[in-house]
C-alpha cells in the first residue's frame, strides 16, 4: 500500500488528470470549508448571545416584604414585615463567599428633585456601591457612590442621564453641583447611564447610611439584591440560586416571625429563572447548527461518493487496459482508493486551514451584537476531515471493486 | 507453444444460448505467425479472448507453454496475462493521459520492476519500433499508425511468450497498415510466436499459416508462402 512504486503512478496519474483531481478536492474543500464556517458562525452566536444575556438578564434576586397573611406564633395576620440593616448584613456575612454582589436598598418616597428653576420627581433611594453592577450601570461621567461615602454619611448623590438632561439644561455640567432632595443639599459626584434605557436612567442613587439618616430611615430597608458568583452551566447556576432563595426565605421567616408556608410576608424575585429561556434559546442555537453541519457532511458525503462513482465510470476502460496488461483486480482498487484518500485528504486539510484562517483572522474582527468570537472546536473538524474521506473512501469503494470485477473485453469493448 | 482441444464456448443473449466456438483443435508451435480468419460472428475474436484468458472457455482444453490454463481466478490470470501474453487491439487501447514511454513501461509496472529500469527496459522497445523520437508524446498527438507501434511495443514489453492482436490493422489505411504488419514480421523473425486475428486476406497472406473460421469451427488450416510486407510498402 505505501510503496514508493505505488505512490510515482499515483502522481503520475493526479499530475495528468488536474482538472479531475482539482473537481475532487474543490467540492471536498469547500464543503469543509463550508461547515467549520457555520460550527464557528453558530459558536460566535454562542458566544454574543451569552453576551447579551450577561448583560440584561443578570442573575440578580431581589428580595422584598409585604403583608403576613397567616397568623404564627400567636401574631394576627395583616403585619406589615419590615427588613432591618441586620438581615441585610447576616445574609451578606453567611453568603459572602457565594456571593458576587450585593446591596440594600431604601426608598425615598416622593423624591422631589431640584436644581436651581427646575424641578423632578424621581426615585430616589439610598443603596451600597454594588448596586451599580447590580443595576449594569454605566458612568457617563464622575463616579458611583462609594464606601467611604457610605461610611461617612456623605450627601452625595449620583444622578441619571435622564435626569441630569431634565435638570441641567444648556448642557451644564452637573458634576460639584448641589441638587435639592425635599429640601437638602446633596451634591453630585456623577452620572449614570443604563442599558435598561429612560426609565432606569430617572433614578437618584445616594449612600444607603445617609439615606437612612436624612430621611429618617433608622435602619429599615426596603429590598435587598444579590447576585451569585457565575457557574459553568445553566443548570449549576440554577440550583445554587434556587439555594440561595430558599435560605434566605428561611431565615427571614425566621428572624421575623412569619408561618413557614405565609406566601405573602416575603417574596422573592429568583431572574434566573428567566434566564432559562436565554440557556434554551442557546441550546436551540447549538442544535439549530449542528443539524445543518451534519446535513452538510452528508450532502458532502454524497457528492464525494459521486465524484468517485464518474471517476470509476470514466476510467473503466483504463481498468480493463490495466488488468490486460496483468494488474490484478486488488491492485486496482488500490489504485483507486489510494487515489481518492489522498487527493480527499489533502483537499480536506486545506478546506479546514483555509476555514480555520479565516475564522482567526477575520473572526475577531466581527462587530455585530449576536456574534463574538467565532471560533470551531479543532478536534471536531479534524473528525468532520476524517468522516469525508473514510466516506469517500468507502463511496469509492464499491464501484472500483465492481470495475475491477468486469472482464477486461467488456471494460475494452469498442463503443 | 498453443494447445486446445475441443474448445467450447457459448454466451447467453436473453433467453437464447448461443453457441460461438463448437469444438476448436487447434495447435500453435513456437515462433509461428498465425492469422485466424473469418466473417463477423464466425467465433474469431471469441477464440482470442479465451486465448488471452480475457476470456473463459465451457468446455475443453487450453495448455499454454506447458501450463493448464483452468479455473483461473483473477488474481493468477492477471499474473498469467502479465507473464505470458502480450496484447495488440484494433482500437489500440492506450491510457490517454500517459505518453508512449509511461504506456510502453505499464506492463512492466506491474512486473514489480523498478521505475529506472521500467524506463529503460521501455525506451528500448520504443526505439525497436522506431518511435524513440516520440516517447514523451501523448497518444492523442500521435498517428493511427504511430498509436499501433506504441502499443506493440507496450505488448512486447513483457517480453511475452504469445503476441496476440486482434485487427491490429483494422482501424488503419493499407500503407500503415503494411507498416504495422512489416513491424509484426520483424518480431516474429526474431522467434516470437504469434496469433493474428483479421478479416483482410491481404493482411493474412503476410502470415505464415491461415487458420479459417467459420460458424464456431476451424473449416480450413492451410501453411501459406508469406508475402513480406516490405515488398508491398
Amino acid at each position: 500500500m505505501f510503496e514508493l512504486e505505488r505512490w510515482e503512478e499515483i502522481f503520475d496519474t493526479i499530475r495528468k488528470n488536474k482538472l479531475r483531481t482539482f473537481l475532487t478536492g474543490l467540492s471536498v474543500a469547500s464543503g469543509i470549508f463550508i461547515l467549520v464556517i457555520l460550527l464557528g458562525i453558530g459558536e460566535g452566536m454562542r458566544n454574543g448571545i451569552s453576551q447579551e444575556f450577561q448583560r440584561d438578564a443578570a442573575n440578580i434576586i431581589y428580595v422584598y416584604t409585604g403583608v403576613t397573611s397567616k397568623e404564627y406564633k400567636g401574631l394576627n395576620p395583616g403585619r406589615r414585615i419590615q427588613m432591618k440593616n441586620e438581615d441585610f448584613n447576616y445574609t451578606a456575612l453567611k453568603h459572602q463567599d457565594d456571593l458576587e454582589y450585593k446591596s440594600s436598598i431604601f426608598r425615598i418616597w416622593n423624591g422631589i428633585v431640584n436644581f436651581g428653576k427646575e424641578s423632578g420627581s424621581y426615585r430616589v433611594e439610598g443603596v451600597y456601591p454594588d448596586y451599580q453592577f447590580l443595576e449594569n450601570s454605566g458612568m457617563v461621567e464622575g463616579r458611583f457612590v462609594n464606601y467611604k461615602d457610605h461610611e461617612n454619611f456623605e450627601k452625595v448623590v449620583a444622578i441619571g442621564k435622564k435626569v441630569r438632561d431634565d435638570l441641567f439644561k444648556d448642557g451644564k455640567d452637573p458634576l460639584g453641583e448641589y441638587v435639592q432632595i425635599s429640601g437638602i443639599n446633596f451634591k453630585v459626584i456623577g452620572v449614570f447611564t443604563d442599558p435598561g434605557g429612560e426609565r432606569e436612567e430617572s433614578l437618584v442613587f445616594m449612600p444607603l447610611s445617609t439615606a437612612q439618616r436624612v430621611f429618617g430611615g433608622a435602619n429599615n430597608i426596603a429590598n435587598m439584591a444579590f447576585t451569585l458568583e457565575p457557574e459553568d452551566n445553566f443548570e449549576a447556576a440554577l440550583a445554587a440560586s434556587n439555594y440561595f432563595s430558599t435560605e434566605i426565605e428561611n431565615q427571614l421567616k425566621e428572624t421575623h416571625t412569619i408561618a413557614p408556608e405565609d406566601e405573602s410576608a416575603v417574596s422573592i424575585n429568583n431572574s434566573l429563572e428567566n434566564a432559562k429561556r436565554f440557556y434554551d434559546l442557546m441550546d436551540m442555537i447549538k442544535f439549530f447548527f449542528w443539524g445543518v453541519g451534519i446535513c452538510t457532511i452528508i450532502a458532502g458525503v454524497v457528492g464525494v461518493s459521486n465524484i468517485m462513482l464518474i471517476i470509476v465510470k470514466e476510467r473503466t476502460r483504463e481498468i480493463g487496459i490495466r488488468k490486460a496488461l496483468g494488474a490484478e483486480p486488488l491492485s486496482i482498487v488500490g489504485m483507486v482508493l489510494h487515489e481518492s484518500i489522498f487527493v480527499t485528504a489533502i483537499a480536506g486539510f486545506i478546506g479546514l486551514i483555509a476555514s480555520l484562517m479565516l475564522l482567526e483572522f477575520v473572526g475577531p474582527l466581527i462587530e455585530t451584537q449576536y456574534i463574538s468570537n467565532p471560533a470551531v472546536n479543532f478536534n471536531v473538524a479534524l473528525t468532520t476531515v476524517f468522516i469525508l474521506v473514510i466516506a469517500g473512501a468507502i463511496a469509492g469503494f464499491f464501484p472500483a471493486w465492481r470495475a475491477a470485477r468486469i472482464k477486461p473485453i467488456e471494460a475494452l469493448r469498442d463503443e | 507453444m498453443i494447445e486446445i482441444r475441443d474448445l467450447h464456448k457459448s454466451y447467453k443473449v436473453g433467453s437464447n444460448s448461443l453457441h460461438v466456438l463448437k469444438g476448436i483443435n487447434f495447435n500453435v508451435a513456437e515462433g509461428e505467425l498465425v492469422s485466424i480468419m473469418g466473417s463477423s460472428g464466425s467465433g474469431k475474436s471469441t477464440l482470442l479472448n479465451i486465448l488471452g484468458m480475457l476470456d473463459e472457455a465451457d468446455e475443453g482444453s487450453y495448455t499454454l507453454d506447458g501450463v493448464v490454463i483452468k479455473n483461473l481466478n483473477e488474481k493468477i490470470a492477471a499474473r498469467y496475462r502479465n507473464k505470458f501474453l502480450g496484447f495488440v487491439f484494433q482500437s489500440f487501447n492506450l491510457i490517454s493521459y500517459k505518453n508512449a514511454l509511461d504506456n510502453v513501461a505499464l506492463p512492466l509496472y506491474y512486473q514489480g520492476i523498478k521505475r529506472g529500469e521500467r524506463i529503460d527496459k521501455a525506451m528500448s522497445y520504443l526505439e525497436k519500433v522506431g518511435l524513440a523520437d516520440w516517447a514523451g508524446h501523448l497518444p492523442n498527438e500521435l498517428s493511427g499508425g504511430q498509436k499501433q507501434r506504441v502499443a506493440i511495443a507496450r505488448a512486447l514489453a513483457s517480453d511475452p511468450k504469445v503476441l496476440l492482436a486482434d485487427e491490429p490493422t483494422g482501424a488503419l489505411d493499407s500503407k500503415t497498415s503494411y507498416d504495422v504488419m512489416n513491424l509484426i514480421q520483424e518480431i516474429n523473425d526474431e522467434g516470437r510466436t504469434i496469433l493474428v486475428v483479421t478479416h483482410e486476406p491481404d493482411i493474412a497472406a503476410m502470415t505464415k499459416r491461415i487458420v479459417n473460421l467459420k460458424d464456431g469451427r476451424i473449416i480450413q488450416d492451410t501453411q501459406v508462402n508469406q508475402v513480406r510486407a516490405q515488398e508491398n510498402v
